[in-house]
Formats: structure tokens, C-alpha cells, sequence
């Protein structure tokens, strides 16, 4: 029996198809990729997250204007500086010395060798800050769970670019894709106090930071604790800003149950229990 | 000489002939431009990782040309046969591999003044400033690296059974040495006995290519590397030069060439 070519093509293309009909709705929960709503989620999968480390970490390459330590060098898994700098964390000089990663020359190959290297430790200043936000935004786009990269870049933006809007933007989508961040909650917070000098919309999103912390699991709290912190010393803080001595005891006496140095905050619990047994007249500083 | 330059002639002719520069000039372009024009945090003025980009382009671009055309000129002349009437003119086989890596070598040259030329175009516009003098150390550390990689690979080219073998082993070795070059010794430090010292000695007595790699001082805007230790990095790329030329012509010399 002969069969044309053409129908047999057609029965092909018909059961194709048939087919996908068939199998497109179960396909769907094969993988986790199709539901990425970006174009790395779609592309890499879950391997996207070691390209967001390597772009976070080229951020950092970036603030030190190359000046770096590689894998095979000592400090290599030290924290990265633009997280410190990020938490209002000033290098010294004893910091500098000791970030040497180069140290004396090994050889003559070495020595020689760092002629066509970079050996000094610089940071980005005058605005050269922005040559880093490239890779932020790829990491964001590539891991968008990865916290750092929103409040890191935020206070770039806002602290050494003077780009608030951008800041809040760049916070706002981190925390539509990690909505129980603290973290993210903390930096919004000074982006309104420090940036916006809105005193209420801090205090009110520091606080939801705060919520949003005591609703950890107690293992995600022990290994977070810094942010409670940091949540809790800036609400004192703002606290005693508007003369609310009594609140802003709480908020020490909160800070004080996870600080790495509760003795230098139970010294500012002191001042203010002076001032509130002393009955100072409440004179609120202005808010707006 | 002027059979080294005749034979080196027909070198540059067929690079230009060949599509392979063209193909990966316009590749770099389109990527630089690609992502020159993205806009970030609605900031102009950002311009570091688009050089980032260009330069690595460029550093994989010019070792693709000169490893690949590299790689190919003896095994072609041998399989073509055109080899015996080029030996026969008279050309010594010292002249030919001499004339087949300046030939190479100032191929890789050429496309190496068009690349950096598209880089001072592409990053000028957006910087507004023109290190030439930096481009220019950058751009002749490259060509000396390149001139060792050459030497290398005509070398490995004699040896090797194919072009496709010397390539991919030529590609791994360079990388290598790019990659791990400078801290081989902090890994052999790291090793037990006897590997130790082996990788010690290899740490010592391999070509240093990661020298002649000036990226980071153009993107983040160094000052210039002394000129004393410029010259210094360019009689060290002429010693690795001829002794590679040295060992490729001595392997040419005993080849049987019919087989």
C-alpha cells in the first residue's frame, strides 16, 4: 500500500498536536522554571543564585577598584566591605593594615608580577559609588531572594549618590519579593529618617520590621539577630528624638537582649531613666 | 629576511581572507553596544563594566585569532602539500616558521589596533576622556602575550597530530596560566609531597602570561605601569618568544614531512 508523504506528515503534526494538548498542563509542575517571572528564572533555574553571588561579589571588586583578594588568597571568605560599609561600619586604619591580603612579596615572580596588578586599597568616593550598581541590579534580577543586594544598593543610592527615589524604588521591589524582610524593612526605615527626615513612616515601618522579626522561627532569629538590633537601637533612638524617654527604654531594653555590647546600651538606659526621673518637661524635636 | 616577510605576507593575506576576525569583531561590537546601552538605575554616566565587557571580548577574541590561525599554518602547508614546492624556492625551515609567526604575529597585531580602537570609541563616548597612553601599554602587553602564545602554539602545531588538538590543548594551557599562573605557588603550598614540588617548579619556570594583563588598570582608571617594567615584561615575552620558536623550529627541522 502506498501512503503519500504529505499525509503522513499531516497525521504527524496532528498527533503532535493532540499531544501537547495533552501534556501542556501536566508539563507545567515538571519544572519550577516556567513559573520564574524573569528571563534569568526562565534560563538558568535555581543556578541563577551562584551568578547572583558572583555579580554581588563583583560589586564589591568594583568598590575596591579591583583591589581584591581571589579564592586562593587569605580574607578571601571575609565579609564583603560594601555590607559593612552598608551598616554604617567606618574602616580604620588598623582595618586597612590588616585587609592586606598581598602582604611581603613570595618571590622575585611576585614581586615583579605586582607591577601589572592593583596593590592599593581605594575605595569608590565622588559619586564613583555608581560604577557598582550594574552588578547589584544583576544580582537582583538574578536571585531577587538575595536581601543584600536591595539594601546595600539602596544605601548607596541614598548615602553616597543622594538618589533617594531610586533608594525607595530599588527597597520597594525587594520587599514585594521578600515580603517578611526586616532587613529590607530596617533600611527603608532610614531611608525615611536619614533621607526623607520622615520621622513617622520610619517609625512605623521599623516597627513592622520589628513584628516581622518576632515572627521568625527562634533559628532564624539566633542567626539574624543583628537586625533586631539595629531595628530596635534606631526606634530608641527616634524615640528619645521626640522625648519619649520611657518608649525608648523599652526599645534599648529590647536591643540589649541580642546586642553584641548590652553594657554600652544599658549606659544610654541610664541617661534617659535620669532625664524621665528628673521629670524633664517633654519638648518633642520637630518631626516634619 | 625577505623570505620571512614573504612568507609572513601570505600569513596576513589569509587572515584577512578567512572570515574569523570579522565574525568575532562584530560579535564584541554588538555585545559592547548591547551592553552599553543598557540604562541602570536611569544613570548615564556608568561606564566601568561596559569597558569590563569590551576588554574580556577583546582578551577572548585576539587568543581565539592567534591560536586558531596559529594552530592551522603548518598542518595546512603539510596537507596541501604546498609545503615541498615552498621549501624548494629555496626557504629554509628555519625562514618558514620564522615567517609563519611574524606573519601570525602581526595579523594578531592588526586586529588588535582595530579592537582597542573600537574600545577608545566605545568608552570615549560615554567617559569623555582619552588615556591613550594607558590603551597603548594595555594594548602592547596584549600583542607581547600574544607573541608567547604564537611561539606556543606553532610549537604545539608540530607536534600535535591536528590543528583542532593543538587548539584545545593550547586553550587549556593559556587559561590556565591566565587563571591560576600567579597563585600556583600559594596552591603548592597547600599540596603534600612530591606534588609540591612539581608545581613549584612549574610555578617557576612557566611563561608568566598574567603579567601582560593590564585590564583592570584601564577599566578602573589606574595610573600608568612604569615604562621600566614594561620593557622589562617585553624582553621577558622575547626570551619565551624564541625559546618556543627555537624548540618549534628544532621539531620542524627533524619532521619527516611525508608522512
Amino acid at each position: 500500500m502506498k501512503v503519500s508523504p504529505l499525509l503522513v506528515l499531516a497525521a504527524l503534526l496532528a498527533l503532535a498536536f493532540a499531544l501537547a494538548t495533552g501534556l501542556a498542563s501536566r508539563a507545567e509542575g515538571w519544572s519550577a522554571r516556567t513559573k520564574s517571572d524573569n528571563v534569568f528564572g526562565m534560563m538558568f533555574g535555581d543556578g541563577r543564585k551562584l551568578f547572583a553571588n558572583h555579580f554581588f561579589t563583583m560589586a564589591d571588586v568594583y568598590f575596591h577598584s579591583g583591589y581584591y583578594p581571589s579564592v586562593f588568597d587569605k580574607h578571601a571568605e571575609e565579609q564583603k566591605e560594601i555590607i559593612s560599609a552598608s551598616h554604617g561600619r567606618k574602616e580604620t586604619e588598623e582595618d586597612e593594615k590588616s585587609e592586606d591580603f598581598l602582604g611581603k612579596p613570595k618571590d622575585w615572580i611576585d614581586a615583579f608580577g605586582r607591577h601589572f596588578r592593583i596593590t592599593q586599597h581605594t575605595h569608590l568616593e565622588n559619586n564613583s559609588e555608581r560604577e557598582i550598581l550594574p552588578w547589584l541590579r544583576l544580582a537582583a534580577d538574578l536571585d531577587p531572594q538575595k536581601i543584600e543586594t536591595y539594601t546595600v544598593g539602596a544605601f548607596f543610592l541614598r548615602d553616597h549618590m543622594g538618589r533617594t527615589q531610586e533608594a525607595e524604588a530599588f527597597l520597594r521591589e525587594g520587599l514585594r519579593n521578600n515580603p517578611d524582610s526586616s532587613e529590607i524593612l530596617f533600611e527603608l526605615g532610614r531611608l525615611y529618617h536619614d533621607g526623607l527626615h520622615d520621622n513617622v513612616r520610619a517609625r512605623n515601618v521599623w516597627e513592622l520590621g520589628v513584628k516581622k522579626f518576632l515572627a521568625r522561627s527562634e533559628a532564624e532569629k539566633k542567626d539574624e539577630k543583628l537586625v533586631l538590633d539595629e531595628l530596635a537601637v534606631s526606634l530608641a533612638r527616634l524615640e528619645d528624638e521626640a522625648g519619649n524617654y520611657g518608649q525608648a527604654i523599652n526599645w534599648f531594653q529590647l536591643a540589649q537582649k541580642v546586642s553584641p555590647a548590652p553594657d554600652a546600651l544599658q549606659r544610654q538606659i541610664d541617661e534617659l531613666q535620669k532625664k524621665l526621673d528628673a521629670g524633664l518637661p517633654l519638648v518633642p524635636k520637630k518631626l516634619f | 629576511m625577505n623570505k620571512i616577510i614573504a612568507v609572513a605576507g601570505v600569513v596576513i593575506k589569509e587572515l584577512y581572507r578567512r572570515k574569523d576576525f570579522y565574525v568575532l569583531f562584530v560579535l564584541t561590537a554588538l555585545l559592547t553596544v548591547a551592553a552599553g546601552s543598557v540604562n541602570f538605575f536611569h544613570d548615564e554616566k556608568i561606564v566601568r563594566y561596559v569597558k569590563d565587557i569590551c576588554l574580556l571580548l577583546i582578551w577572548v577574541s585576539a587568543l581565539v585569532i592567534a591560536i586558531v590561525t596559529t594552530a592551522r599554518q603548518i598542518p595546512a602547508e603539510r596537507e596541501a602539500r604546498t609545503i615541498f614546492p615552498l621549501l624548494a624556492k629555496p626557504v629554509s625551515r628555519a625562514q618558514v616558521v620564522a615567517g609563519k609567526f611574524l606573519g601570525c604575529w602581526l595579523a594578531t597585531g592588526v586586529a588588535l589596533v582595530v579592537f582597542y580602537f573600537f574600545f577608545a570609541i566605545i568608552t570615549g563616548s560615554h567617559e569623555h576622556i582619552w588615556p591613550w597612553l594607558m590603551y597603548l601599554q594595555a594594548a602592547w602587553l596584549q600583542w607581547c602575550m600574544l607573541a608567547i602564545v604564537i611561539g606556543l602554539v606553532l610549537l604545539g602545531s608540530i607536534y600535535f597530530a591536528a590543528p583542532s588538538s593543538t587548539s584545545t590543548i593550547s586553550f587549556i594551557v593559556i587559561v590556565g596560566i591566565l587563571g591560576i599562573g600567579s597563585h600556583l605557588k600559594v596552591v603548592a603550598l597547600q599540596q603534600p609531597e612530591p606534588m609540591q614540588f612539581i608545581l613549584t617548579v612549574i610555578y617557576f619556570v612557566m611563561p608568566h602570561l598574567e603579567w601582560f594583563d593590564l585590564r583592570d588598570f584601564v577599566v578602573y582608571d589606574q595610573t600608568l605601569v612604569s615604562w621600566a617594567a614594561l620593557t622589562l615584561a617585553t624582553g621577558y615575552a622575547a626570551v619565551w618568544t624564541g625559546v618556543f620558536l627555537l624548540l618549534a623550529w628544532f621539531g620542524f627541522s627533524r619532521k619527516n614531512l611525508t608522512t
